[in-house]
């Protein structure tokens, strides 16, 4: 039996408050993060509702039915249907009877959402599922009271309420009586085995909207007298503005202003493609500093990794008395380019700077920081800033920076007029927060059949693996283990991307793995199991994947895969990696055609513990793992003279509909609670696509893209 | 500027716009239809497609003025009445979206790939829409509503 190890805790005390709604029914607000202040109300009237104090509310209406006003930016991830599942599943009402709403709209056709920060289903697993007890519980007291008997003789299911003499009475006739009770400071939660919403697929709750062509995002957002602006920023790295000419760009038809702030210049037009053309009537000169190009970035990695000056970020036993010792040593490097997010919505926002109030809308992923972000650079109070969220055209970490709500904030208040800023997918190529560029040496001893120490040196750009990632597998498995980083400072920007950090770290260990398993003549697959067998869980506090779930999951990702077992004609590659609390172990099947890998099946087994909403599970598995496989296929980002080599999607490739794998998800069952899976499915792809790779031609692939390893007009294997 | 009617729709529409203005952008920030999306705006993506008298056409790459008596057909025109496409139904059956900002765009074109092969193979499927990037890979379950939308159609 596999025991959870770590559970999030959050503080139970007065999280939950009720109010007795202006015309008929009950409003709980949850905070489901940080208790509620003392003081902190519901409002009577749901046009109020404030998402300051609460960070989500649930309304029951006279009529039974229930509406959940859920505050999480959605950016593809499905929480805005998962996180309602758990309220509904506790209060128990039909699924069909909840409808997931947006806060009241002050634009006649947008659909908006109100800030409350982003927050993972692992968060809100016991928070929100209490909510719902809490409020079951409410009810089915109302009703004893009604009834006058005692609640722990009466049952509630589907909405309706059943005392011992089977009287029955709706949520909707009881919930104007609930309303007046006090909150109870607990309930008792469902077994699992009784979740009637929990594990059952629920659609997207926007699905309508989005095949109708209904406005959700920022781009669709409008106000009134908005006016739209293009941006000229830097084209390189490490410039800065000298001068610039605006008399051509101000004669375009519907160009209104131009403005100069910082090294930018942003032209102001009437719509959308009068101020992309004035952009490109404009001239300027640029004084250089530092331009910096990707082979510049190759030497000063090689040369962090071939020098001494490290951080130590784990240790365990002597690395170096085992390589002396060693029988053998097998040391490789793997090198991964820059790469940016591309969000399919470009980055846009919309701000309007006034004397009194700053309103800002739009695609961000930290409302909070951005606001405070955006009140100091205005040296506004904090307070004046209305920020709400849109719904996100993908973030992939992109939309964590604010770096263009600031822009617009900067635009508005310069030009006394509400403004969205609207990227080109140029702008969004070239003014990027990339995947930095990172190098990894691993160097691995191994005696008697047995890895007896393990080395790894990471060389990345401006920043370096950071939390408990150096504590990630294999940690725990290898007697003498070192993980050390250094770093070089760009002034190309950098940051999070889609599992940072591990979306690279993985491909590169795995890779090693299989190395490793190749020299010791051992199945790669039965190399990680008995690595794992050297893991006792629980023994490091350091260490939070779970040797026995990871097992349990590279079993039956083998068993599922056929590992071991391919036709004739298909080679298999296999990876496992813990990341985002969640365990995931890849079997990739490729086949070659005239010499050039296609990539036919990923089966994927996932322990992300109870899996809330299986069809949205398995659509962010399968997003995951062909964004990994398309990435370490094709990404490649490359730099000259601090200008970027690619701005749009003819030059730089993603991966196509014609080049996606199948893929097979399977999870692994237990009641554990849930985990993330917008990133863990992603860093064992590349891993897992390099092994077959390599297993089809016998070339390894250190360095991606891998089809810089083909020759794509003979395809054949280069080199 | 230059002045001409568009039927989008539908419905006949007067525009004052630059006579270079793409139908993209028309239809964005003059006639308020949003559901048609910005994706690279240079023919790349397929966000932005659109029925140009049936045909799936990149709406980025069209000059507007030059579409007076065609029939454009946007998302929001897809439907008639109440009633779904079978290419919208078929995407809701299979939950199909992620973000869903590319997803107007691969039903436009799956619908009117549909509409010229009602019976097509997978990999007839994977061809067709191999033009329409879906940045959070989406791609198997596109892939599975089309062969629905075909079945049901
Ligand atoms: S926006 Fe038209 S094809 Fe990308
Ligand atoms: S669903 Fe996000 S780009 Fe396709």
């Amino acid at each position: 039996m596999i025991e959870e190890r770590k559970k999030f805790t959050f503080s139970r005390r007065g999280f939950i408050r009720t109010s007795a709604l202006a015309g008929g029914g009950i409003l709980l607000g949850v905070n489901f993060l940080n208790a509620c202040k003392e003081s902190a109300q519901p409002p009577v009237n749901i046009a109020n509702l404030n998402f300051k104090e609460f960070n989500a509310f649930i309304k029951i209406a006279e009529n039974g039915y229930v509406t959940i006003f859920s505050p999480n930016p959605e950016i593809g991830q499905g929480v805005k249907t998962s996180m309602p599942m758990l309220i509904a599943e506790e209060l128990d009402v039909p699924w069909e009877h909840v409808t997931v709403e947006q806060a009241g709209l002050d634009t006649e056709n947008f659909t908006r959402q109100v800030a409350g920060g982003s927050q993972s289903i692992r968060h809100g697993w016991e928070p929100l599922r209490q909510t719902g007890a809490i409020a079951k519980q409410m009810l089915i007291q109302a009703a004893a009271a009604r009834w006058e008997v005692e609640p722990y003789t009466c049952t509630a299911s589907n909405g309706v309420i059943t005392n011992q003499a089977g009287k029955q009475l709706g949520y909707g006739d009881v919930v104007n009586d609930a309303a007046l009770l006090p909150v109870p400071e607990n309930a008792v939660l469902k077994d699992p085995k009784d979740f009637k919403i929990i594990g059952k697929d629920a659609i997207n709750v926007d699905v309508h909207k989005i095949v109708t062509g209904q406005p959700l995002y920022g781009l669709d957002y409008t106000a009134p007298g908005m006016k739209y602006a293009s941006v000229l920023r830097p084209p390189a790295f490490g410039q800065t503005l000298k001068s610039f000419d605006a008399s051509e760009a101000k004669k375009v038809g519907g160009v209104i202003d131009v403005l100069k702030f910082g090294d930018k210049v942003a032209v102001i037009a009437n719509n959308t493609w009068a101020a992309m053309k004035g952009k490109h009537k404009l001239t300027a000169q640029w004084n250089d500093t530092t331009l910096e190009s990707t082979e510049d970035h190759d030497a000063k990695l090689n040369a962090i990794l071939n020098g001494s000056k490290f951080e130590v970020r784990r240790e365990d036993g002597n690395v170096n008395s085992a390589f002396s010792e060693a029988d053998s040593v097998i040391e490789r490097t793997y090198e991964s380019p820059f790469l940016p997010h591309n969000c399919m919505e470009p980055m846009n926002f919309y701000a309007n700077v006034t004397a009194e109030r700053i309103h800002l809308v739009g695609p961000i992923q930290t409302p909070a920081g951005t606001a405070k972000r955006i009140a100091h650079v205005l040296e506004r109070d904090e307070k004046e800033i209305d920020l709400e969220m849109t719904r996100m055209g993908g973030g992939f970490g992109r939309r964590l920076y604010g770096d263009f709500a600031e822009e617009a904030a900067l635009i508005s208040n310069g030009a006394k007029l509400p403004i969205k800023v609207v990227f080109s997918r140029e702008d969004d190529m070239a003014a990027g927060t990339y995947r930095p560029a990172i190098k990894y040496r691993i160097k691995a001893a191994l005696k008697d059949g047995k890895v007896t120490a393990y080395h790894l040196k990471e060389a990345a750009i401006n920043s370096n693996m950071y939390g408990l990632i150096p504590h990630f597998f294999p940690a725990g498995a290898i007697k003498n283990y070192k993980v050390e980083t250094g770093n070089y400072q760009s002034n190309i920007t950098t940051g999070a991307w889609r599992a940072p950090y591990t979306n690279f770290l993985a491909f590169a260990e795995q890779s090693f793995f299989d190395e490793i398993a190749k020299e010791l003549a051992i199945d790669p697959v039965k190399l990680r199991m008995d690595l794992l067998d050297n893991v006792n869980d629980g023994e490091d506090e350091r260490i939070e994947y779970s040797a026995a779930r990871m097992k349990e999951t590279i079993k039956l990702a083998a068993e599922k895969g056929n590992w071991g077992k391919a036709a004739e004609n298909v080679y298999q590659g296999f990876a496992a990696y813990y990341s985002h609390n969640t365990h995931v172990a890849e079997v990739v099947d490729i086949t070659l055609q005239n010499g050039f890998p296609k990539v036919e099946k990923v089966t994927v087994a996932v322990d992300c513990g109870i899996v809330v909403n299986p069809t949205g599970a398995i659509n962010q598995v399968e997003g995951g793992v062909i964004d990994g496989i398309g990435h370490a296929m094709y990404g490649n980002f490359a730099f000259d003279n601090g200008k970027p080599k690619a701005t749009n999607f003819d030059a730089y490739r993603l991966i196509r509909m014609n080049e996606t794998p199948k893929v097979e998800t399977y999870f692994v069952e237990n009641n554990l609670s849930p985990t993330g899976l917008g990133e863990p499915g992603l860093p064992p792809a590349g891993g897992a696509l390099a092994n077959a790779i390599t297993a089809a031609t016998g070339k390894r692939m250190l360095t991606q893209p891998f089809i810089e390893h083909f020759n794509t007009d003979t395809r054949e294997v280069r080199g | 500027m230059v002045s001409y009617t568009l039927k989008v729709n539908g419905k006949e529409r007067q525009i004052s716009a630059d006579e270079d203005t793409p139908l993209l952008w028309i239809l964005r920030d003059e006639l308020n239809l949003v559901g048609t999306k910005f994706g690279c705006g240079i023919g790349q993506c397929g966000a932005c497609t659109v029925h140009i008298n049936g045909q799936a056409n990149r709406s980025c790459l069209l000059k507007a003025a030059a579409l007076e008596g065609m029939e454009i057909t946007t998302i929001e025109g897809l439907a008639t009445d109440d009633t779904l496409h079978p290419v919208q139904e078929a995407w809701k059956e299979h939950d199909v979206p992620q973000c869903g900002y590319c997803q107007a765009g691969q039903i436009m074109t799956a619908a009117s790939f549909l509409a010229e092969n009602p019976a097509p193979s997978g990999d007839e499927i994977r061809q067709a829409m191999h033009g329409n990037i879906c940045r959070c890979a989406a791609y198997n379950r596109i892939e599975k509503a089309v062969a629905t939308a075909a079945k049901n159609g």
